[in-house]
């Protein structure tokens, strides 16, 4: 039985070693009247594996590098000022947790582009439960991977795109999870390119100067339950593959250029349960293909969704679309989308079998949307009583508008969603 | 004028005409609102009737009733009473109560549908449309002495603003499309007040849409204070001009 | 009291009137008379501002009517044809016009007392004859004890009773001092009371005579004979 023995051995010294470790690892305390006044004096007394903790106060001290596995976390919401010079925060090492920390006044540079926490090359990086005020960038994540970003508040006041950076600014990384952070007031709320296999779940993003999230080469992700609003313009998704976007809220993004979700090059995603609520345009969509769009809601938009004539293949059903200006247009004649079983409010059918679907096919683009796409100033007489007549007519015998742009079965009433 | 306001204010609330058309108005829009399934829909149903038949009822109804104020006129000229004084009692006779009327009729269901700012200004320009619709209808009937051409000038000008001068501009937007004309337009919706007043209710119906595009330019115009102020001024000087054309005219007019 | 200056009056391609010079004395009773279509109605018209002239000026107690219409409290004026908003009953129209003249006058009820308005109140003036439309001009036209009358066709449509009353009240006022001017066809009612005689023919004033004088010119015993004399030498 001396094999036994020697597995027993073998276990408890396994054992003895976890246990040990545990016992060895400490807690650091950083801060005036702490052992360690200052946190990089902490930092480089810290072992792999220790807990650091910053107590309430005001630090002024640089460019801060991780470079090994520790959990930071500020007591009373330390405060790390980086003077408009540096980078508060490098994170150069996997494992790495910080939390509940104050951090603010980055540097600025388009060169280095310096952050409020910046992630290089890391895995299993954890940063949660922070405020971020007037950074460059909020936090950066670059080469990341299994990367936590959670319950973060990340503000800054810039007016200006080109001096402010991105709330949440993702690079090269893959499976991270981004939840519940409030951004504003960045240039980009969210950004991603080339990040997969990601999720960005409950966040709200609001009043950035350009988009409320920004995806470019970034396949394979998730957003859901978002919440954006009065963006400079909107959510866009550009150039990018099997993107499943759920329950987000799309509002109040007004102007030219501006969209509750802008989708270019895109194709195999998945849209549901998603609210384009009183934005210029709700979703814009340009040479994007096999989209599923279903359950969504489009309200009080300007326009509900613009479909350019560079889309194929795209699947759009049941959706409401209710007290739009105009529910869709597209600047082509030819469609090769197709419109099925949505509610449309301006449906002017009727129901004589009581199936609830219209007996007559409804053609949701308006005449007047029409002319309006080509003549823009033309805006202007919407809604009097010689344009309302031009779409009547055009109702009863199309002529200018696509002949295939028809949903066949459109609902008699609004889905509940 | 208070006494000759008084007798022509009792002899309009006699006609039950004012009082039809106020049911008319509340009949239509509390259906609209009532049948439809969305608030804003209701809103574009009564934004026509603003559009159309408060301008249309207005004009009609002042002109016949000026044309059958005649004796009413040639009573009063033929006692020491000023001619303006008459003329204006009428003016305010008739354009106070089409302008109750409206407030009463499409007003209340208006201020307890729409969306209070939309409301408001709906009321606003429902207003100035009636009383401005009265103007024009005590110009053309100074314009001529038969009845029957003066109600055919009051509709023709009426078929102008509402329907012939929105088809004119459409015309130019296509014939100079190639061009930025977006400055161009703002100042020609000010040459029909019917159109000054559907844009303002646009920049609140269609706010969304309004934002995008050219919408920005006429957000930018008339949706600033100044933009406002310099809206309602001219709707003013369209109640105004028209009267003080037919109230001179008036003035040398025999009787 | 009333002085007419050099007025015109062209409607259109006619010449109404053409270049009228009078002058009306307080206490004088006129009769205007002339063929119809002579500008008799519209120098009326013109003198109650009512018609505008295209020159000229009326002068009433030496005041300009021009821009005034306070003048217009002394003068009684009954139209030819009454014309009165029809939805209105007498009562409503009597009342209007008390209210419009402030009531500044002594009221005279003989006539809404003699032609029995009181019983004719509630009645809309769309449903009454011409004659009766005429009593309610004629009472209006006397309401105010007006220093000048100004009757267009007084008696036309009246019957021989009302036409009897009304002509007592002339005769009234013109003792009491008034300026009355009266268009009428049927001279031989006014016989006794005109006192001078305006006889207007396309626009122009052709005689202005007192009723002596002109039965002398002309040779003849009455006013009716001496106007159809008149008539008579103008070349038509």
């Amino acid at each position: 039985m001396k094999n036994k023995d020697i597995i027993k051995y073998l276990f408890s010294f396994i054992l003895l070693l976890g246990a040990g470790n545990h016992v060895l690892s400490r807690t650091i305390y950083a801060g005036a009247g702490q052992s360690y006044p200052t946190i990089k004096s902490a930092i480089d007394a810290c072992e792999p594996g220790d807990t650091l903790v910053i107590t309430e106060g005001l630090y002024k001290e640089g460019n801060l590098i991780i470079d090994k596995p520790v959990f930071i976390t500020g007591r009373g919401m330390p405060v790390l000022d980086g003077e408009k010079k540096y980078e508060v925060i490098s994170v150069k090492s996997s494992n790495v947790t910080i939390k509940g920390l104050h951090i603010r006044n980055s540097g600025q540079g388009t060169l280095d582009d310096p952050g409020g926490i910046k992630v290089y090359d890391a895995v299993n990086v954890i940063i949660e439960d922070n405020e971020l005020r007037d950074n460059f960038f909020g936090i950066y994540i670059q080469y990341g991977k299994n990367c936590i970003i959670r319950n973060n508040i990340i503000k800054a006041s810039q007016k200006e795109e080109y001096r402010s950076g991105n709330g949440i600014h993702c690079w090269k990384s893959d499976s991270l999870q981004i939840t519940g952070n409030r951004i504003e007031g960045h240039r980009d709320g969210i950004y991603f390119e080339f990040v997969t296999h990601s999720v960005i779940w409950r966040n709200i993003s609001w009043y950035n100067l350009r988009y409320g999230l920004h995806f470019m080469f970034s396949n394979d992700d998730a957003y859901i339950s978002n919440y954006f609003k009065n963006n400079g313009a909107g959510v866009a998704v550009m150039f990018t593959r099997r993107v499943v976007m759920m329950n987000n809220t799309f509002e109040e993004n007004w102007g030219d250029a501006a969209y509750g979700a802008l989708f270019k090059e895109i194709s195999d995603c998945y849209l549901s349960g998603n609210k384009f609520i009183r934005n210029t345009t709700g979703l814009f969509l340009d040479g994007s293909s096999r989209i599923r769009m279903e359950r969504n809601l489009f309200l009080t938009n300007g326009w509900g969704m613009r479909i350019q004539a560079s889309c194929i293949d795209n699947i759009i059903s049941a959706n409401n679309f209710i007290a739009n200006t105009f529910d869709v247009t597209t600047n082509g004649s030819l469609t090769l989308n197709k419109f099925d079983e949505n509610y449309w409010d301006k449906y002017e059918g009727y129901d004589l079998d009581k199936n609830g679907i219209g007996d007559v096919p409804y053609r949701p683009l308006s005449l007047y949307s029409v002319i309006v796409e080509k003549n823009p100033p033309a805006m202007l007489l919407y809604r009097s009583f010689m344009t309302s007549l031009l779409d009547k007519s055009e109702k009863l015998l199309p002529s200018l508008t696509p002949e295939n742009f028809v949903d066949n079965n459109p609902r008699m009433k609004p889905y509940t969603l | 004028m208070r006494k000759v306001l008084k007798y022509v204010s009792l002899d309009i609330l006699k006609n039950n005409i004012v009082f039809a058309y106020a049911i008319m108005l509340a009949l239509f829009s509390w259906s609209a609102f009532g049948l439809e399934d969305n608030a804003s829909k209701g809103i574009l149903t009564v934004l026509n009737i603003i559009l159309l038949t408060v301008p249309l009822v207005s004009v009609l109804f002042a002109t016949i009733y000026v044309y059958n104020s005649s004796e009413f006129i040639e009573l009063l000229v033929s006692h020491p009473v000023k001619r303006g004084m008459i003329w204006k009692a009428l003016f305010t006779g008739l354009s106070s109560s089409l302008a109750l009327a409206y407030l009463l009729g499409a007003g209340i269901p208006i201020l307890l549908f729409a969306d209070f700012y939309t409301a408001v200004m709906m009321i606003v320009t429902g207003i100035f449309l009636s009383v401005i619709f009265v103007a024009i209808a005590f110009l053309s009937s100074i314009l001529t002495r038969d009845k029957a051409k003066g109600i055919g000038i009051s509709v023709l000008l009426w078929l102008y603003f509402s329907l012939l001068f929105d088809g004119l501009v459409l015309f130019l937007f296509f014939q100079f499309a190639d061009y930025p004309i977006e400055k161009a337009v703002v100042v020609l919706s000010a040459l029909s007040p019917v159109d000054l007043c559907r844009i303002l209710i646009l920049l609140h119906l269609d706010v969304s849409a309004m934002l995008g595009h050219t919408g920005a330019v006429f957000k930018n115009f008339f949706g600033t204070d100044w933009g406002l102020i310099l809206s309602f001024t001219i709707l003013t000087l369209w109640v105004v001009i028209p009267f003080a054309i037919s109230l001179k005219k008036f003035k040398r007019k025999d009787l | 009291m009333i002085e007419v200056k050099g007025i015109s009056k062209r409607f259109g391609k006619l010449q109404v009137l053409n270049n009228i010079n009078l002058e009306l004395q307080k206490g004088e009773c006129i009769a205007l008379v002339g063929p119809n279509g002579c500008g008799k109605t519209t120098l009326i018209k013109s003198i109650l501002g009512m018609v505008l002239p295209d020159k000229g000026d009326i002068f009433f107690n030496r005041k300009n009517i021009q821009n005034d219409n306070e003048y217009r409290n002394h003068i009684g004026y009954m139209p030819q044809i009454g014309r009165y908003p029809e939805n209105m009953t007498i009562g409503q129209v009597i009342d209007m016009i008390k209210n419009i003249r402030n009531g500044k006058h002594r009221e005279d009820d003989d006539l809404f007392r003699q032609f029995e308005i009181e019983s004719m109140l509630f009645k809309k003036m769309r449903t009454l004859s011409g004659g009766t439309t005429q009593k309610v001009s004629a009472t209006l036209a006397f309401m105010f004890s007006p220093q000048v009358l100004i009757l267009d066709e007084p008696t036309a449509g009246l019957d021989p009773l009302a036409a009897h009353i009304l002509k007592e009240k002339i005769s009234t006022a013109r003792r009491n001092g008034c300026l009355i001017l009266i268009t009428s066809h049927l001279l031989t009612e006014l016989e006794d009371m005109v006192s001078q005689v305006i006889f207007m023919q396309e626009g122009n004033v052709i005689l202005h005579k007192n009723t002596a004088d002109l039965k002398e010119m002309t040779g003849s015993e009455t006013l009716a004979t001496s106007v159809i004399e008149l008539l008579k030498t103008i070349p038509q």
